[in-house]
């Protein structure tokens, strides 16, 4: 066994052109089964990671008011309040169309909204500047505001400038009481409509404003990813119960979404994957090729071994162990061009995608297997010559 | 010279080998009874097509005959299997080629090591026997060296210290001096004869009669069949 071992491996070096060219094959589809299934993995944890920031816990809830029954902000509290354990944050959304001023310097795409103070939280946002909104906010209906950093930058000249400054909506007056953090990174982004373009009021002025007698929007979040199903399921109840109508309301998760886009990008995943697979078939193929070339070519030598004495099984097991030593030698080098590259993809992608242990392990078995297999059959055809015939060979 | 009383060493009865191209039968060997004792020197003549390759590939447990029996150093090889051939021929027949038939990939001592590897020996009985074996045939200096920095005559001796390192029975020589000038191919018909002096039985093959003189014994094979058996000066005789 050692002695075959040896025999193999100073075939190998014996033919260093043939058999490198037989190893590239390998080498590629390794590399390629490793790059492709590490760089969907890491693509996909980026976007769960994207997705997250964006608020998968979040729950959103829309209902339709019947002029005989309707649901009281009070109403949706006391449901919150009852299932703390449940949701983390949660706000009323109103959305208010109103032209934003200061002076005679007007905005045009800026979001007016009314929400609670749990609002920030729900966003991920910062306040860079002064306060969020307070709960007293809410209770008194203050006009007080909070404003992303496009609009304290296109009205007052900076954040810094903009608090405590006065800002009219539909000719009111608000306190600026804080600026968000500016969330848009370039500077290109940093336009009319951005995600800094927001102004922010309490949700009890929003209403009045609105001239609306009731809410219809609501924001959830739920204390744990796992269960946003059981926080649907409650919502649902409760407006269920209130409503006694369920076209009335709808209630959409977050987290629903991503299952979809996790799906998709497994299905992704397994497609790249069978293509990379395919070429470590094709290298499998190129092994066999290369094995009965060397046969052909090998015919006296193995005429003679086996003149000397060698049995089947002798000869059987050398050119097995030479193919299985060529793809196991093909596999590794393509483990580390595959881990290099896909390093390397990652990082030009600007996403972190380090190979994955299953694709390393998968690709290197699948590829040493192969070699076994598509080595086997030359083997044997070797192992079968007779060596009157091998020996009269050229 | 088959003594009475005294079991061959090659001991053939009746061997037929028949092949069959196309519609045509073609008898190779066509009934071929021959014995041969330890410590012979025999000389197998003929002509190219006259059946001696065939013949030898049975004695050398290379071939089996489609009819009759063969039984070397008491063993009967006729219908033996493919495995147990190959395990007669490592442990009672030494080749010598035409070609010298060396790997080339392999250096002197490892080319001279195959068979007792083959015979399962460890690593260092056989590189002692192999160098042994080198020493015989004058080539122990040179072990290291490959088959291609040799010339002919140095390959067909390193040939036959492989043929000497399993401590056959019977050496086969196959046209030992049909690759080598007339110089070289004198110096290892002289080696020949000096291993039989030692005691090995050797078996020669050859399409030239001058050559099968060197031997003790000659056999012609004429048409698949014996048409002569007998002393060398009984040969020298005839032609």
């Amino acid at each position: 066994m050692l002695q075959s071992f040896k025999m193999a491996l100073k075939s190998i070096w014996g033919n260093k052109m043939r058999s490198f060219l037989t190893m590239l094959g390998i080498i590629i589809g390794v590399a390629s089964v490793i790059i492709l299934v590490s760089i969907v993995n890491g693509y996909m944890s980026y976007m769960v990671e994207s997705f997250t920031s964006m608020g998968v816990n979040r729950i959103t809830v829309r209902y339709t008011a019947l002029p005989s029954r309707s649901i009281d902000v009070d109403e949706f509290y006391e449901f919150y309040g009852e299932n703390a354990e449940l949701f983390e944050q949660m706000t009323p959304n109103v959305q208010v169309s109103v032209t934003v001023k200061h002076d005679s310097d007007s905005m045009d795409a800026t979001t007016v909204g009314g929400y609670s103070e749990e609002y920030l939280d729900i966003m991920g946002y910062q306040i860079e500047y002064g306060r969020n909104l307070l709960y007293s906010d809410m209770a008194s209906r203050q006009k007080t505001a909070v404003v992303g950093a496009y609009v304290a930058t296109e009205l007052y000249g900076s954040s810094e400038n903009a608090l405590g400054e006065e800002i009219k909506l539909n000719g009111d007056s608000y306190t600026i009481v804080g600026v968000a953090e500016r969330q848009t990174e370039n500077a290109s982004d940093f336009d009319d409509g951005c995600t800094d373009d927001f102004v922010w009021i309490p949700y009890s002025r929003a209403v009045k404003m609105s001239r609306n007698a009731v809410i219809n929007n609501y924001i959830f979040t739920s204390s744990d990813i796992s269960r946003t199903e059981e926080c649907t399921t409650a919502i649902k109840d409760f407006l269920y119960g209130k409503m006694k109508n369920s076209n009335l309301y709808s209630v959409t998760a977050m987290s629903s979404l991503m299952d979809s886009l996790n799906e998709q990008i497994a299905m992704m995943s397994m497609m790249l994957g069978g293509i990379a697979g395919i070429s470590l078939l094709v290298a499998g193929v190129g092994v066999m090729n290369i094995m009965l070339v060397s046969v052909t070519e090998r015919t006296r030598e193995i005429g003679i071994r086996k003149a000397l004495g060698a049995k089947r099984r002798v000869i059987l097991q050398q050119f097995v162990i030479e193919a299985a030593v060529t793809s196991t030698i093909g596999g590794m080098i393509g483990i580390v061009f595959g881990a290099a590259a896909c390093t390397g993809i990652g990082a030009l992608m600007g996403i972190s995608a380090p190979p994955t242990l299953t694709a390393v392990v998968v690709s290197f078995s699948v590829s040493v297997g192969i070699g076994l297999i598509f080595g086997y059959m030359p083997a044997s055809r070797a192992a079968r010559l007779n060596p009157i015939d091998a020996l009269r060979s050229d | 010279m088959n003594e009475a009383g005294k079991t061959p060493l090659i001991d053939l009865r009746n061997i037929y080998k028949i092949y069959y191209m196309g519609e045509e039968e073609v008898r190779a060997n066509d009934g071929i009874n021959l014995a041969i004792c330890e410590g012979e020197f025999v000389a197998i003549v003929g002509k190219s097509g006259s059946g001696k390759s065939t013949l030898m590939n049975i004695i050398g447990a290379l071939d089996v005959p489609t009819d009759g029996e063969y039984y070397l150093a008491g063993n009967d090889v006729s219908d033996m299997s493919d495995n147990e051939l190959a395990e007669i021929r490592n442990s009672r027949i030494g080749f010598v080629f035409q070609q010298y038939n060396l790997l080339p990939k392999l250096n002197l001592l490892e080319n001279v090591e195959l068979p007792l590897l083959y015979a399962g020996m460890d690593t260092w009985e056989r590189r002692e026997r192999a160098l042994e074996s080198l020493e015989r045939v004058g080539l122990k200096e040179k072990w290291r060296s490959f088959p291609s920095q040799l010339s002919g005559g140095q390959q067909q001796r390193v040939s036959i210290a492989r043929a000497l390192a399993g401590n056959p029975s019977l050496i086969l020589a196959d046209e030992p001096t049909g690759a080598l000038d007339s110089r070289t191919g004198r110096d290892v018909l002289d080696f020949l004869k000096k291993l039989n002096w030692e005691g090995n039985t050797i078996v020669m093959i050859t399409h030239d009669s001058s050559i099968a003189l060197e031997a003790e014994r000659v056999v012609r094979i004429y048409d698949g069949k014996i048409n002569f058996d007998g002393d060398v000066k009984e040969y020298a005789a005839i032609i």
